[in-house]
């Protein structure tokens, strides 16, 4: 093996455009599962809190799947069997529309949901009962008290919680290379097969994963920043 | 369906629990558990001098380390798989089974992770142990031995169990480099049935389930009584309880 050298990867037009088209596709993997766990997870949140037991066992059943079931097995499952359960004309529709990566975001979205929703419960907990009732007494509906006074705060309270998942999420989307999406990590080892130049393809690879990693921690307590009334100036 | 699922079960049930075995390298069930078993046992070690060498002064033990987690924590894992997929082999000159090669990724990976569960557990012990152990004329380590690890491992034996459960999960990525688990044990029945794609990984994932979900269980009551004990509510031992235990030899 020769020396180390970068420029036979970066200065080749085609690899360069097989690694932005795997960084395009990780991207619309984690950013596709993360909105859709966000959204499943404060829809989660919200029947843990309706009256009744059943929506709360629901949630409880569907957190503990997810957690106790390895993500690459849920992947799997989603692809090679869920996929074949479906009437014909939705698998043709799917082949014709990137299936690999459609079911990767669905088996990601709904896995981190999971761990989305019980950060925002956690947060949730953390509020003291005691704003709750003074809201009511202030005069709150139950509604407006959680609008106002309970979900700013235990968002907050979360926000930690949410960015380790976050980053998580990112990485996992590594994932579905296993059901063949072209993301990031397939990208490595297609200029790997190709280049030879194994040491640099994954070095690069890599040092993209943790820079995209560590931008997502910044934008996190960016956010977490703004979000704090104190030390954004706000209060 | 269900029958389809019991007609699997019946039919390879000993190629889930233990691969292709004697025949073969050890596989399914079977390598899953000694993998995770093997790999925590490695990083628990390993993680206990991480976590002493970030909390040391010296910038030549602290700084590497904290790279280190910093890096093994960007990174997704099948990317460190990968490397060691072609490092491992390269540092050995050897033909490495892909085994050998998932253990030491997940000594590397979760011996990071768990260096800092470590950590939590010592930095949440607060400065006076410390100094009451070297105030009683112990060494550094001495009060690292018999004073704080004692009192932070115990504390944190929760999280090492969480930790434990993740690396049974991660022991699926073994999958991409062909490790014989018990994934691959189910994708090798999925190829040979082809028409029940369904049926096979809901086995896969049931079995996960009930693994996972018990040693879950485990750290839950675990860390219950680790609270009821912190607490002084747990039921203490009576001079009856104390001389039962002696009677039948269980420690009490």
């Amino acid at each position: 093996m020769s020396s180390f050298d970068l420029s036979e990867i970066l200065g080749n037009p085609e690899y360069v455009s097989m690694l932005l088209l795997g960084i395009k596709m990780t991207f619309i993997v984690a950013i596709g599962s993360w909105v859709l766990a966000m959204t499943l997870a404060l829809l989660l949140l919200g029947l843990r809190y309706a009256p009744g037991p059943v929506g709360n066992a629901f949630v409880t059943a569907y957190v503990s799947y997810h957690r106790n079931v390895p993500t690459l097995v849920q992947l799997l499952l989603w692809y090679f069997g869920i996929f074949t359960l479906m009437p014909d004309p939705v698998t043709f529709w799917l082949n014709d529309h990137n299936a690999e990566a459609i079911f990767a975001v669905i088996a990601l979205g709904l896995c981190q949901a999971a761990y989305f929703s019980e950060d925002l419960r956690s947060g949730m907990r953390a509020v003291s009962p005691g704003q709750m009732e003074a809201a009511r007494a202030l005069g709150h509906s139950y509604v407006s008290a959680m609008r106002f006074v309970m979900v700013p705060q235990g968002s907050r309270n979360a926000l930690p919680a949410l960015i380790n998942h976050s980053v998580s999420l990112f990485k996992n989307s590594s994932l579905a290379v296993a059901i063949g999406v072209a993301e990031l990590t397939y990208a490595v080892k297609e200029i790997e097969n190709l280049s030879f130049r194994t040491f640099e393809s994954y070095l690069l690879v890599t040092v993209l994963y943790l820079v995209f990693s560590l931008m997502i921690m910044a934008l996190g307590a960016y956010t977490a920043r703004r979000a704090d009334p104190v030390r954004s100036g706000r209060a | 369906m269900i029958s389809d699922i019991i007609a699997i079960i019946r039919d390879y049930w000993l190629l889930l629990l233990i691969g292709q075995y004697p025949n073969g390298p050890l596989g399914g069930l079977a390598a899953t558990l000694l993998l995770s078993v093997l790999a925590i046992a490695f990083a628990f070690p390993v993680s206990i001098a991480l976590a002493l060498a970030r909390l040391s002064k010296s910038p030549f033990l602290n700084w590497p380390v904290t790279a280190l987690v910093y890096f093994t924590r960007g990174v997704p894992l099948l990317m460190l798989i990968l490397w060691g997929y072609f490092l491992v082999p390269l540092v050995t000159g050897a033909n490495v089974p892909s085994f050998l090669t998932m253990l030491v990724t997940l000594v590397v990976y979760q011996g990071a992770f768990l260096s800092e569960v470590v950590r939590g557990g010592i930095v949440a012990l607060g400065h006076g142990q410390m100094e009451a152990a070297r105030a009683l004329g112990h060494s550094y380590l001495g009060a690292m031995r018999f004073v704080i690890l004692p009192q932070a491992l115990y504390n944190v034996i929760p999280s090492i169990i969480s930790v434990f459960v993740a690396t049974i999960k991660d022991t699926t990525l073994g999958y991409v480099i062909n490790v014989p688990d018990l994934t691959f044990a189910a994708s090798q029945i999925n190829n040979q049935l082809l028409t029940q794609p369904f049926q096979v990984f809901f086995i896969l994932a049931a079995v996960y389930y009930v693994i996972c979900w018990s040693l879950s269980r485990v750290a839950v009551l675990t860390e219950r009584r680790i609270t009821r004990k912190r607490a002084g509510t747990a039921p203490q031992p009576t001079a009856k309880s104390l001389k039962l235990a002696a009677l039948t030899d269980q420690p009490s």
